[in-house]
Order: C-alpha cells, then sequence, then structure tokens
C-alpha cells in the first residue's frame, strides 16, 4: 500500500487552473521530492493532502484511507510542516507542542514523554520552556517537525521547510528528516524549488505550473530529460531561461 | 511510480495500528484548546485590561452622567425603581461577550493570516467539533472577563441578588456561545485582517446600541418606531434581556428561545462556511504559499 497516493488530482481558483489531473505515489519509508518554482502547484497540493481544500475532481489517498471521505483517518498518519511559520509566538515550545498533542487526542504523561523525546531527535533538548518567540528560524522549524511527529505520523509532508534558512540549518534539517526515514521508516514528501536538496537516491515529482512534467527516481527523470544532471533535467522541464537560473540555487 | 512494499519492519515510533477515537480524546482535545486560549489571554495582559476598562469606562463615567437624564421605570424583572448603574449592568456584561466574540472572530482571521489555523483545521477530529472546541474556548475567557467586570462592579456599589450570580452564569454562557458563533461565521466571510474594521461599524456598534443595554426598549419605542423594530430583530437584544432576568433569577422564554435558536443558526453556518467542501472559506483564500 502507497503511503500517500495522488489520483488524477485538479484544483481550480476561479478560472485559474492550479493543478491539473496531477497522479503519482509515495512509497512508505521513502524520501520524494516535490519540486517545482514558485507558483507550481505545490502548496495548493500540500492544501489538497492536508484537506484544507476539498478534493474536487481525482482522488488522495494516505495508506488507503481517501482525504475526502475519511479525512479524520487520513489526517492520524500524516504530519505536515507548512511553510508558513505556525507556532504561537506567545506560548512556550512545549505550550505549542501540547496543543498540537491535545489536537491528536493525545495527553498528559504520555505527551510530555513524546515532547521530551522529540525535542532529542530534532536536536533541541531541554528547550520545552523556551518562549517559541525567542528562538531562530532553523530551531522554530525544528520545534515544527517535533509538532509534525508528536502523533507518530507514517507520512510527513514539508512545504519548503528550509526557505529562508542558512545553508548550516538547511542542511542540519534536512539530515534530521533523512534521518527519520532511515529509522523510524517515514515516507517524506518534500517539496522545494532548491535543486540542490535533491539526493541521487530520491524520487522526484517535478510540477511545472500545475502539471506534472516528471516523476521517477533522479537518475530515471535525469536520462529521461536529456539532462546531465538534476539541475540541467530541472531547468529543462522547468523550462527555465538562462536569467532564471538562480531560482534553483538557495 | 510505483509503491515499493512496506518494509516487514517499521522501525521506531511508527505504530502498527491507531487507537479509535473515543470520549477520553475528545475531551483532551477540547482542553488543549481551552487552555491554548486561555494562555493566550493571560499572555497578552493588554487584551485583558481593555476588556474590562471598556465596560467600566461605561459604568463609572457614563452611568454616572445620564443616570438623572435616562430615568428607568420599573419594568421586569424589576420590581422597584433601580439606578441607572444597575439597570446598565447587564447591557455592560453583553457588551463585553459582544466584544469578546468578535475578538475571537478577530483572532481567526488572524490566525488564518498567520497559519496558526491550519494546525487546528488540519487535526483529525471532525471540524464542526474543532470549531464548537474553539468557540467554547472563546466563551471560557469570555466569563472570566464578565465576572472580573462584576467583582469591580459590587465594590462600586453595583450589586445583584447573590444568587444572581450564579443563575447568570447559563445565560452567559449561552449569549456567549451566540456571539462566538456569529464571530466565527463573520471570521469565515473576512478575507483579509485589515477588512475587520467593517465588523466594527456594521456589527459591533449597531448591534450593541440598537438594543436595551443602555436605554429600555420602551423609551425607544417612544423615540423610534422603526428603531424599536430593528432592535427586536436584533439577537443581541434577546441575550442581554437574557442576562438581566438571570441576574434576579428568572428566565425571559422568548429570549432563551431567540439566543438558542441563533446560536444553532449560527454555529451551523460557521460550520458549514469552515467545511472544506462546501465552506466560503477555502473559496476565498489564494494559494497561501510560493508553491
Amino acid at each position: 500500500m502507497a503511503a500517500l497516493d495522488v489520483a488524477a488530482v485538479s484544483h481550480s481558483y476561479g478560472s485559474k487552473r492550479a493543478l491539473n489531473d496531477v497522479s503519482f505515489s509515495i512509497a512508505p519509508a521513502s524520501f520524494t521530492v516535490l519540486l517545482g518554482l514558485n507558483g507550481a502547484g505545490k502548496t495548493t497540493l500540500f492544501s489538497l493532502i492536508s484537506h484544507l481544500y476539498d478534493t474536487r475532481r481525482g482522488s488522495i489517498r494516505i495508506f488507503g484511507h481517501d482525504v475526502s471521505r475519511a479525512s479524520g483517518e487520513a489526517l492520524r498518519r500524516v504530519g505536515i510542516v507548512f511553510q508558513a511559520r505556525t507556532l504561537d509566538l506567545d506560548l512556550s515550545v512545549h505550550q505549542n507542542l501540547s496543543y498540537h498533542a491535545a489536537l491528536h487526542g493525545i495527553g498528559g504523561r504520555e505527551a510530555r514523554q513524546r515532547i521530551a523525546a522529540l525535542l532529542d531527535i530534532v536536536d533541541m533538548p531541554g528547550r520545552q520552556h523556551d518562549k517559541a518567540r525567542s528562538l531562530s528560524g532553523g530551531q522554530m522549524r525544528r520545534i515544527e517537525i517535533a509538532r509534525a511527529l508528536l502523533h507518530r505520523p507514517s507520512l510527513l509532508l514539508l512545504d519548503e521547510a528550509t526557505v529562508g534558512l542558512d545553508i548550516q540549518s538547511r542542511a542540519g534539517i534536512l539530515a534530521t528528516i533523512r534521518r527519520l526515514v532511515e529509522t523510524e521508516g517515514i515516507g517524506v514528501l518534500w517539496a522545494t524549488h532548491l535543486i540542490d536538496e535533491v539526493d541521487d537516491g530520491d524520487h522526484v515529482v517535478v510540477l511545472r505550473q500545475g502539471e506534472l512534467v516528471a516523476k521517477g527516481k533522479v537518475a530515471d527523470v535525469v536520462r529521461t530529460s536529456g539532462g546531465g544532471s538534476i539541475r540541467d533535467a530541472f531547468s529543462r522541464l522547468s523550462r527555465i531561461e538562462a536569467t532564471g537560473t538562480a531560482e534553483l540555487s538557495p | 511510480m510505483s509503491a515499493p512494499a512496506m518494509p516487514d519492519k517499521v522501525a521506531g515510533i511508527i505504530p502498527v495500528k491507531f487507537e479509535k477515537f473515543g470520549l477520553r480524546h475528545y475531551l483532551i482535545c477540547l482542553k488543549g484548546v481551552v487552555l491554548r486560549e486561555c494562555l493566550r489571554f493571560l499572555h497578552q495582559r493588554e487584551r485583558f485590561i481593555s476588556s474590562l476598562v471598556r465596560p467600566l469606562i461605561w459604568l463609572f463615567i457614563f452611568a454616572a452622567g445620564f443616570r438623572q437624564v435616562l430615568g428607568v421605570s420599573i419594568i421586569p424583572p424589576y420590581k422597584t425603581y433601580v439606578l441607572y448603574e444597575v439597570y446598565i449592568t447587564p447591557g455592560l456584561c453583553g457588551m463585553i461577550l459582544l466584544f469578546s466574540g468578535m475578538q475571537s472572530s478577530l483572532s481567526m482571521v488572524y490566525d488564518r493570516e498567520m497559519g496558526n489555523m491550519r494546525t487546528l483545521l488540519v487535526s483529525p477530529f471532525p471540524r464542526w467539533f474543532l470549531l464548537v472546541s474553539k468557540m467554547l474556548a472563546g466563551v471560557s475567557v469570555s466569563i472570566a472577563q464578565v465576572y472580573a467586570f462584576l467583582i469591580v462592579a459590587w465594590f462600586w456599589g453595583v450589586k445583584a441578588p447573590p444568587i444572581g450570580y450564579l443563575m447568570v452564569l447559563p445565560a452567559l454562557f449561552l449569549s456567549g456561545m451566540m456571539l462566538c458563533a456569529l464571530g466565527m461565521l463573520l471570521s469565515s466571510m473576512i478575507k483579509q485582517l485589515e477588512n475587520f474594521a467593517g465588523i466594527m461599524n456594521f456589527v459591533i456598534f449597531p448591534g450593541y446600541f440598537a438594543s436595551p443595554a443602555l436605554y429600555p426598549l420602551w423609551r425607544i419605542q417612544e423615540a423610534s418606531p422603526l428603531l424599536h423594530k430593528i432592535c427586536l430583530a436584533n439577537p443581541f437584544t434577546y441575550a442581554v434581556e437574557l442576562i438581566r432576568f438571570a441576574f434576579y433569577g428568572q428566565v425571559n422564554w422568548l429570549s432563551l428561545g431567540v439566543v438558542a435558536g441563533c446560536t444553532v443558526l449560527f454555529l451551523a453556518a460557521a460550520i458549514i462556511a469552515y467545511d472544506p467542501s462546501r465552506g466560503l472559506v477555502t473559496r476565498k483564500q489564494d494559494t497561501g504559499g510560493n508553491g
């Protein structure tokens, strides 16, 4: 069973088509990069997978549970890190995480134990009582990742999770997520427009203006696109002009 | 892309099966949402102070100034002439609930703009339950503000029968629910935080002034029959009267019926508005990100 199965999904904002007939699936315990330039439809896709928007055309299943028809069962299996910061800055790290635990029916001692364990996993041990406002951008992201893992999801969605972070923070967060795939068996969908976040062993899904233009292992995508590297392949697939290649770099 | 087979053994934190949500889980969720709202309120001291100062200004200054001008005859539930301060106290309780309900609506728009709302909406609990929890959280904070105001008013000499302070609790709760539900419905219609000023002009002020909060309805009828009809069509009118009667251990059945009916109506509309398959919210939002 696929961790995530997106089948023939389309979505429009009024007359503007944001996604057109997008289909792909993600295996459990795998790292899939959702590549696309700004406006490609990545965030719309995330909003559909997380049931913020209803899927009107096509279907999305998380471990077999249809997001529209059985959203509760589907959402229990997915952890989400949104592109925008979603921590409550007035509250402490522990209060933010406890709130999320409660939103998944986890309370009391169990929540406290999970929070402590996850802060270790994201390399922020003992920071429970820090105010969210006092954290750096990278630290906030780590807390958001810990929050997304609190309810023990089997699928993790991260939407541009490293945008606005320095190189060291980006590398650290990416390494943490890759480690989770290996050690915890979590399936990851990592949306980005930063090509250097793609590893040779990853699966990639490339979106361009709402259309899926490539999917598969990195080597397969490079071969079929005719590029010499994933960077070339992405440039070709995204039809980036020479002046636009800066988009590919952090 | 075909999905590889699931590994035989998934290490670490992944459970094989999820426990079905029971009452305990729902209560944990409710408690978490209420606690967060209370913590946010405590962290925003200015909000607490301003919520208290607003009705106190009306009580200390406005009521004192208008005591001689606005005479109040004996009308139910009062059995004797009452001071103007006593008359407007239920209206000021309603004012706190009205402003607090709209404030929670404002915070929902803010949360939606900042992204915090998403953490609530992606919870696996049913959307209606999450919205009701959010409402209960808002009402809890509102009621705490009302009692803080009543304590100060008590020291100012505005006292209801002791049992009234207990009897008014259900009325405050129901009125608070109605106003929070209205706020939630309005928040689904507001796209940007900047548009919230319109709520002040078109909902809060007309709702408050076209009600018996500051003057009895018979006086309004004498002044303008049209305005009297508008007051009768205003749900806030019934919230104020429900609170007023409850202070004296009485139930105004008409008010109870209207407030309960409006609560159900506004809540149902808010739930529909926040339902991703039918709602207004998703249609109004833009893509919400760069991707």
